[in-house]
């Protein structure tokens, strides 16, 4: 099974080699064998009698995070979905892309794709399923922006990188309070402590981020605003990222959790309500496109809240309904992107307005998309697979007996069934649209940029192996039922799921009366949506979750580098205020908790006459520093302040220090002197009465701080000073009798070392700025 | 450039800079027992050429001290790494210093320690340190700008 998943990832560094060729052979040949090589592996555990496997191999053991494969009734859904549609899509792009195209490029990011999918739906341990699921974005990311020389597409690409990274992180940090609580990193011991988790304190925290991190990814309200806009990709790349498998990501996500989290009435709130939101919506405004993949794009939004909502119903008939029209709703979409595709190809233009009339032009096309839209509305026919799944959606949505009648839930419960009657006519009036928009009426062939024509056949196989299977699961719908949907019904609700599928229960069976509600007012609206279409103008009118995301994205930018620019101006004295007001604000605040300050004046020497005098001529050399205008006068008079340092070494009985006090100073005296000689006069810079007092205190306050830490640092001795080592031992080790010099260079060498060391790097610095040709500086 | 006829800074110079190297190599290697030591004595030995520079000119030091000053530095500073690196021969951790008496010939009994050898290291890096910057920063007419 380890296999299997890494396949994708394993022909995904060879195919840059092949497509060397690729003018002899398409590499999506290659490339159509490896998901049905896969697909044909994973289809081997269908059956009636199908067992979950779990298979594990190690990766980070000391973590607990190890590459844990756990294949259920759902999980082979979706393997299977991923993998079928993976090779027919592959197939499909064989045709739609071209092979001036960077083959290489679309097939690795296809196959790194496919690959992170099948990781998503296959891992059991938490921390593989979010590394996956990174992944998927990652690849998402680079197959929307695959044309990045088209402005749209890098803006689409970005837009669901941010929202899908976004709710991924958030998803992480809900995996890691789950493994946190139930000390397991395994989703399945999870659900099986899931008492843990119900009453933990974190409960809503934790449902709030997963449920985040699920909504992004699968395009729910009002996350959804990526999806129309991911379909500047290659419509390849739609049909199957945005219709079959990333957006049901975040489905899978969901329905993995839900036999933990479904006993929550939170979750039945959230989950439903954000799902029946995002089912009107979007078919709602799919009514109101003009491009086809737009159509399609909010279609899909639209039926991702169909299925979200049945996952938050959590009944049993709306368990199976919703895991039976994943399937279903793969197969038909996925159909129609391609669809869509082959219009673009063939006809030039995808724009419905320019569209009309294309059924006598592209007769199989047509006919596929009959099939396919048909199946999307949910009409009430034997052979089209969305009127069986449609009809357990109104069925479950008028029997949520599990659910409780009182509250917040109650009223959202007596909701449910107008808001699916509601969503369903949308649906059923854009799909309608779609198809008579694009097919019938009367052709504006003069305003085509093609002549159209049938597809190759090679583009259509994959549209037709998909519209066979909306046919026969229409049929036959008992053939998939037992051996497949109902383990993954099972795997979904936590119990065994048998539901039969039946197309006719009669008349009077409610479900059938909202159906044909939906077909009478769907007509009815399709018919006469010139009279209504204004209405778009009041809503949405002019509110719209793009702008909010065009207008968060903007303002977070005008807003950081507003705060950038604020502080860091360029000013070497602004930062040294701002770096002298931290340390300042820091250890003043330190002080005041801790109690910090302490004055001791019991271990304090007598003041002798001399070195009042010299501290009073340091004092006033430095006070007449600040106030000088003249350069040399205040290089001057700071060497006042040297002489008198080395004074009071001399007074306090250091020789060495003095001497080289005396030495440096006069060197520093003299190096200032031969710099200063090129600069210009020193100019009094003119600042505000406001920055100049701001000076004053930070200067002042750092000044008493220095002196109150020195103060309580004399003040609180707590250990015997180590110098009586250096008294006893500096003649009998060292040698010599200057205790300092023995320091210097025998206690402590290795000091004097780099000291010396950082001399030399000085020097070589001087020597290399002034001396060095540089860049000669334009004047 | 022309110079004024400074004869008597000349004059002295020749006498006060043989009394400050004197000096200085006093200082260096009293520096173990007395103030002083690499770091002072090699201050001023500079001193001392500083004061030669100023009193002839650039061209007239280097003809009396035909040294390239940066290159003092890193003979300083392998000087000392190097009696750092010795004690390892004796099996000692680096920089480990230690001393003993002799009976030399002219100076009778001697104490002769290695710390000398690095204060030695640091003398001469001092020495180059500062010459490299007073005669780089001297000698920058700014002819770039």
């Amino acid at each position: 099974m380890l296999l299997a998943v890494l396949l994708p990832f394993i022909i995904a560094i060879i195919i840059p080699f092949l497509s060397k060729w690729k003018d002899k052979i398409h590499p999506g040949y290659f490339v159509t064998i490896i998901p049905a090589l896969i697909f044909i592996y994973f289809a081997r555990f269908l059956g009636s009698n199908f067992e979950p496997v779990m298979r594990e191999y190690s990766w980070i053991p000391s973590l607990d995070i190890n590459m844990v494969f756990y294949l259920d009734g759902l999980s082979l859904l979706f393997v299977l979905l991923i993998s079928g549609i993976g090779a027919l899509v592959a197939f499909y792009s064989i045709f739609y892309l071209h092979k001036s195209e960077q083959l290489g490029h679309f097939y690795v990011y296809f196959l790194l794709f496919m690959g992170s999918m099948l990781g998503v739906v296959l891992s059991d341990n938490v921390f593989v399923l979010y590394s996956f699921w990174e992944f998927t974005s990652l690849s998402s990311f680079l197959l929307i922006g695959f044309w990045n020389y088209k402005k749209e597409s890098r803006y689409g690409a970005l837009k669901s990188m941010l929202i899908t990274v976004f709710g991924g992180l958030s998803l992480l940090g809900a995996l890691v309070f789950m493994t946190v609580l139930t000390n397991t990193t395994s989703i399945q011991e999870m659900i099986s402590q899931q008492q843990l988790i119900l009453n933990s304190e974190y409960f809503p925290l934790i449902l709030a981020l997963l449920l985040l991190g699920a909504f992004t990814k699968s395009a729910q309200f009002p996350f959804h605003i990526w999806l129309p806009d991911a379909m500047e990709a290659p419509t390849p790349v739609s049909a199957y990222l945005h219709s079959a498998t990333m957006v049901k990501a975040g489905i899978y996500l969901v329905a993995r959790y839900s036999p933990m989290l479904s006993s929550s009435d939170w979750f039945f709130i959230i989950v439903s309500s954000v799902g029946i939101i995002t089912l009107c919506w979007g078919s709602y405004m799919a009514v109101r496109q003009t491009d086809l993949k737009g159509i399609l794009a909010f279609s899909t939004i639209s039926q991702l809240g169909m299925i979200m909502s049945m996952l938050g119903f959590g009944t049993k008939v709306a368990v199976f309904a919703a895991v039976f029209h994943i399937l279903n709703h793969a197969t038909f979409k996925g159909s129609l992107f391609m669809v869509a595709g082959i219009v673009d190809h063939e006809a030039g233009t995808r724009d419905i307005r320019k569209l009309g009339g294309l059924m006598t032009y592209l007769p199989i096309t047509a006919t596929l998309a009959l099939f396919g839209t048909f199946s999307m509305a949910g009409v009430p026919l034997p052979f089209l697979n969305g009127f069986y799944s449609k009809e357990l959606f109104f069925d479950a949505s008028l029997h949520l007996d599990e659910i409780a009648n009182v509250g917040v839930v109650g009223f959202i419960k007596m909701l449910l069934p107008y808001l699916a009657v509601f969503g369903s006519i949308f649906t059923f009036v854009y799909s309608v649209y779609f198809f008579f928009g694009t097919f019938r009426g009367k052709s504006h062939l003069e305003e085509l940029p093609k002549k159209p024509h049938e597809a190759p056949i090679g583009m259509l196989i994959s549209p037709i192996i998909l519209i066979l299977g909306v046919i026969l699961i229409g049929l036959f719908p008992k053939w998939i039922n037992e051996p497949f949907i109902a383990h993954a019904a099972s795997a979904v609700k936590g119990l065994e799921v048998q539901k039969e599928i039946y197309f006719w229960h009669g008349f009077l069976y409610p479900p059938l009366i909202m159906s044909i509600t939906v077909l009478v007012f769907g007509t009815v609206l399709y018919l006469s949506r010139k009279q209504w279409a204004p209405v778009y103008r009041i809503i949405p009118g002019v509110l719209s979750m793009n702008k909010f995301y065009d207008g968060l994205v903007d303002r977070l930018e005008t807003y950081s580098s507003t705060v950038t620019k604020g502080y860091m101006n360029g000013s070497l004295g602004r930062y040294v205020r701002l770096v002298l007001a931290a340390i300042l604000i820091v250890t003043f605040a330190f002080m005041a908790i801790t109690g910090g300050f302490t004055v001791d004046t019991s271990n304090l020497a007598d003041v002798s006459l001399p070195e009042i005098f010299v501290a009073i001529t340091m004092v006033i050399a430095a006070v007449g520093t600040i106030l000088t205008n003249n350069r040399i006068t205040a290089i001057l008079i700071l060497g006042v302040v040297g002489y008198g340092l080395s004074m009071l070494f001399v007074l306090y009985r250091a020789p060495d220090l003095a001497l080289t006090q005396l030495i440096i100073e006069t060197v520093t005296v003299a190096l200032f002197l031969l710099v200063f000689y090129h600069l210009p006069k020193l100019r009094k810079k003119e600042e505000a009465a406001s920055t100049r007092m701001l000076n004053l205190i930070i200067s002042v306050g750092f000044g008493a701080m220095m002196t109150m830490i020195a103060i309580s640092a004399h003040s609180s001795k707590w250990f015997e000073s180590i110098s009586s080592y250096f008294i006893d031992n500096t003649y009998k080790l060292g040698g010599g009798d200057n205790m300092v010099n023995v320091i210097l260079v025998d206690f402590r060498g290795l000091d004097t070392l780099f000291e010396i060391v950082v001399l030399g790097i000085a020097a070589m610095a001087i020597y290399g700025l002034i001396r060095l040709p540089g860049k000669k500086e334009e004047k | 450039m022309t110079r004024t006829n400074d004869i008597i800074l000349r004059t002295t110079t020749t006498l006060i800079a043989f009394i400050l190297l004197g000096f200085s190599i006093y200082l260096f290697f009293a520096g173990h027992n007395k103030p002083g030591g690499g770091f002072i004595g090699g201050l001023m030995t500079s001193a001392a050429f500083v004061l030669m520079y100023m009193a002839y000119g650039f061209r007239s030091l280097q003809k009396i001290l035909p040294i390239n000053f940066r290159f003092v530095i890193p003979v300083g500073l392998i000087i000392a790494v190097a009696t750092g690196i010795g004690s390892f021969i004796f099996g000692e951790p680096f920089l480990s210093q230690t001393f003993a008496y002799f009976q030399l010939p002219v100076l009778g009994k001697t104490e002769l320690a290695t710390a000398l050898l690095f204060d030695l290291g640091v003398y001469l890096t001092v020495i180059g340190v500062t010459m490299t910057i007073i005669l780089t920063i001297a000698n920058d007419r700014g002819e770039e700008r």
